[in-house]
């Protein structure tokens, strides 16, 4: 008889990660960020290493991290974060270093840092947010902008005879041998979340274990400046930047390399 | 003891003295001595060589490694520098304390290898963005290369503030007797804002990023409070023979080095002839100046480039005494003789 | 400290890269620093690493120096043409020009206020054995001309830079610095 059974307490299925500070997110509606967040919050505490963790923030959207983690947190000028994490990994050997930046800081102007980190095989995590846009400074176009998007400076779309192609960072980067993890994941529906939460605690865990630089790329919604509404957004992710970005794993090292 | 040394291995050998393990790079002359003597140093004492892809990869390097707390040290010459500065920028701005060495050689834009000034602008103005100031030193001996640079690492830990050593490729090159003497350290204040992870305390932030109402302007505010502790406390300099002076030949680093001989050749043929020379260029010696002001009569500035200090010492002469300036951004092995300085200062003396 | 009476001393020495100059500055200003002398060395540096031309200063004092570049220097020892050319009009007035005559035209030379001591360097070093001392020959007739340091400090400073398998090469550099000690003291100085 159910009289017998003690009530059940209510309970969240699924709580906030400790990692995860509880604050209303500053962050546009249907930005992806927030659950990004979590998703990096929730690798840290799956590995329990809140205490040795610090974070890199880059410049752009990508900078609020230090608001939302839980963890130390130094913020690198635009497109360096990697190249700081490499400070900060050499003089800290035993913490746990990620860094978290969007298309532009990453993929434009610090090209040449996280290439080079990359090579080098230095043992951090790289959580990479793809949003196709400059987002924080008005929509902008990106290296990842896709051919054809509007955006405030390729007004008419992006044409590849002037722009050039979006670039595919994931597939780039696991081409380096310093690279122990490469993957693109998305979080515009349940099942994707749930990948992308797999993808980000492995990046984190080629990094615990040393065998090399683990990188995740995110595909990301930007509602306010690609002039959509969250629902067409997270449509947008699934019908253009899918086709154009799989999502994937490119590489997976199960070890370190040795002499 | 003394050992010949060359200025730019005594720079390394501070920085290895000073506690050091920290160094990050990228090659370019005049000051490949200085990555080269760490990176055959270093692995024996567990320091930290690493080459970097840019100065730009470089001193972001060293801005991760200073903020989990360690002594780090940056060298480079003026194209370099010119990269780095996006980088001190941040380092003034999220007061992150290091060493960088700039070697300076002639500009602008590639410019050349040879022995230059041409950077004292670029070192004592800030040189990045925003509003900031660092600590220069400018060493005009071997022994000061040495002595200067580990005096540099308790400055920037003292202030958490870059901390710039401004030297030369003829410093840098040239070798002289070095007293390899343990500079007495300061007592510096424990580094209690290092990122090293949050275990037993709350989680810690260094940023620059300063968004909230009037937020920016506090603490714009508490760094020039800084400014003044370091004007109040760090301005260095040294003089030759200024007490009855009529002349004041003014100069730093090298030039410095070359105008001593002319200035004690001068007093030779009867001369009434000093020289003054800052040793720290930002905070900069200008009271002393205004001082001697009062006593001589005229100034002689002296720079290896078109005239940049010289601006200094106008606003701490101010206008009453004449400032004659003799500057010579030099060409390849064109730096200037003690004969032509002197002939400077027969020409101007009053 | 020594007890000595006030000395002041400059030497430039030039050639091309690769004639061993730098070094025989090198073991002049470190064989000054034995003798507790203030010294500088101050070397040219160039984007070429061979070949191109290379020249140094050494000033020697038992007083602080002011400048390691010698507007005149009073002793200059050249061991190539184009270092003959360009560096002949520097000598300080009634100083001593050293010259290899080996590599140098003598005839060429204008000055004749100047102590002259010509003398074939590579070719001594040659019928020594071997070329490459050329250096040290020369700067055996610096020392012969300013015996400043003893021979006795040069010795102990390439007892400390020719470590290991090196060490071997040690007699044949100190009879090399003996020959040319040897023929300026003969030529009457």
């Amino acid at each position: 008889m159910s009289q017998d059974k003690p009530a059940r307490e209510p309970r969240l299925v699924n709580p906030r990660p400790r990692t995860l500070i509880d604050r209303p997110s500053h962050f546009c509606p249907g930005c992806h960020h927030g659950i990004i967040h979590r998703l990096v919050a929730e690798a840290i505490d799956y590995f329990n290493v809140r205490e040795r963790a610090i974070g890199v923030a880059s410049v752009g959207c990508s900078v609020f991290l230090y608001d939302f983690m839980d963890t130390d947190v130094l913020e690198a000028p635009h497109g360096r974060a990697s190249a700081a994490a490499t400070g900060m990994r050499r003089a800290l050997p035993d913490k746990v270093i990620y860094t978290y930046q969007g298309d532009g800081d990453l993929a434009a102007i610090g090209t040449a840092e996280i290439i080079h980190t990359a090579n080098r095989g230095e043992t951090i995590s790289v959580v990479f947010v793809n949003n196709t846009n400059y987002g924080m400074t008005g929509g902008q176009m990106a290296p990842t902008t896709l051919l054809g998007q509007k955006t405030t400076t390729t007004p008419y779309g992006r044409d590849f005879r002037r722009d050039g192609y979006p670039i595919r960072m994931a597939e780039m980067l696991a081409t380096l041998e310093g690279v122990a993890f490469s993957a693109r994941g998305a979080v515009n529906k349940p099942a994707n979340v749930r990948r992308t939460r797999e993808l980000i605690r492995r990046a984190f865990e080629v990094q615990l274990k040393g065998i090399g630089l683990g990188f995740v790329e995110v595909l990301s919604a930007c509602p306010t400046d690609w002039g959509l509404k969250p629902l067409e957004a997270i449509k947008r992710v699934e019908e253009e930047l899918i086709p154009y970005y799989p999502l994937g794993i490119f590489k997976d090292k199960k070890e370190a390399d040795h002499l | 003891m003394k050992k010949l040394i060359k200025g730019n291995d005594a720079i390394a050998m501070a920085a290895i003295e000073a506690g050091c393990r920290f160094y990050y790079g990228y090659p370019i002359t005049p000051q490949n001595d200085i990555p080269e003597y760490l990176a055959r140093e270093f692995p024996k004492i567990g320091g930290t060589f690493l080459q970097a892809e840019s100065e730009i990869g470089a001193i972001n390097m060293i801005l991760g490694s200073a903020a989990a707390g360690k002594r780090a040290m940056i060298s480079s010459s003026g194209p370099g520098i010119s990269l780095m500065q996006e980088g001190i920028s941040y380092m003034s701005g999220s007061e992150i304390p290091a060493v960088i060495v700039n070697i300076q050689r002639s500009g602008p834009g590639l410019g050349g290898i040879s022995p230059s000034q041409g950077d004292y602008f670029q070192a004592t103005r800030g040189g990045g963005h925003g509003d900031y100031r660092t600590p220069v030193f400018a060493p005009s001996s071997v022994q000061e290369m040495y002595d200067l640079t580990f005096l540099a690492f308790d400055v920037a830990d003292e202030y958490r503030n870059p901390v710039v050593v401004l030297a030369d490729g003829m410093l840098g090159q040239m070798k002289e007797p070095l007293d390899l003497r343990h500079p007495p350290q300061r007592e510096l204040p424990e580094k209690t804002w290092a990122l090293t992870g949050c275990a037993g305390r709350k989680p810690q932030l260094l940023k620059s990023l300063y968004l909230g109402h009037r937020e920016l302007d506090k603490h714009c505010w508490d760094l020039w409070k800084k400014y003044q502790r370091i004007i109040s406390r760090e301005i260095r300099f040294e003089e030759v023979e200024t007490k009855d002076a009529d002349l004041v030949v003014v100069a730093f680093g090298s030039a410095a080095r070359i105008s001593k001989t002319a200035v004690k050749d001068a007093r030779k043929e009867g001369l009434k002839v000093g020289l003054f020379r800052p040793i720290s260029l930002w905070p900069y010696p200008e009271q002393r100046l205004e001082e001697l002001a009062k006593t001589a009569k005229a100034f002689l500035v002296v720079e290896l480039n078109t005239g940049q200090m010289v601006e200094d010492v106008k606003m701490s002469v101010g206008k009453d005494k004449p400032i004659h300036f003799y500057g010579r951004p030099p060409g390849a092995d064109a730096l200037p003789m003690p004969i032509e300085i002197l002939d400077q200062i027969r020409e101007v003396y009053p | 400290m020594h007890s000595r009476e006030k000395m002041y001393s400059d030497v430039m020495m030039a050639g091309f890269g690769g004639q061993g100059i730098l070094l025989i500055g090198n073991l002049l200003a470190e064989a000054a620093l034995l003798e507790e002398y203030e010294v500088t060395y101050l070397p040219s540096y160039g984007v070429e690493m061979r070949g191109g031309t290379a020249n140094c200063t050494v000033v020697i004092s038992d007083t602080e120096i002011g400048s390691p570049q010698v507007s005149a220097p009073e002793v200059m020892l050249v061991m190539s043409q184009a270092a003959a050319e360009r560096f002949e009009p520097n000598v300080k007035p009634n100083g001593l020009l050293i010259a290899n005559s080996t590599l140098v035209e003598v005839g060429k030379f204008s000055r004749k206020d100047l102590e002259m001591v010509c003398l074939p360097f590579n070719k001594i070093a040659t019928e020594m054995g071997n070329s490459r001392f050329a250096n040290m020959v020369a700067l055996g007739a610096y020392l012969g001309k300013r015996p400043l340091v003893k021979l006795e400090s040069i010795g102990q400073v390439l007892k400390e830079n020719l470590t290991g398998k090196k060490a071997e090469f040690i007699p044949m550099n100190m009879k090399a610095i003996e020959k040319g000690i040897e023929l300026v003291s003969k030529s009457g100085g």
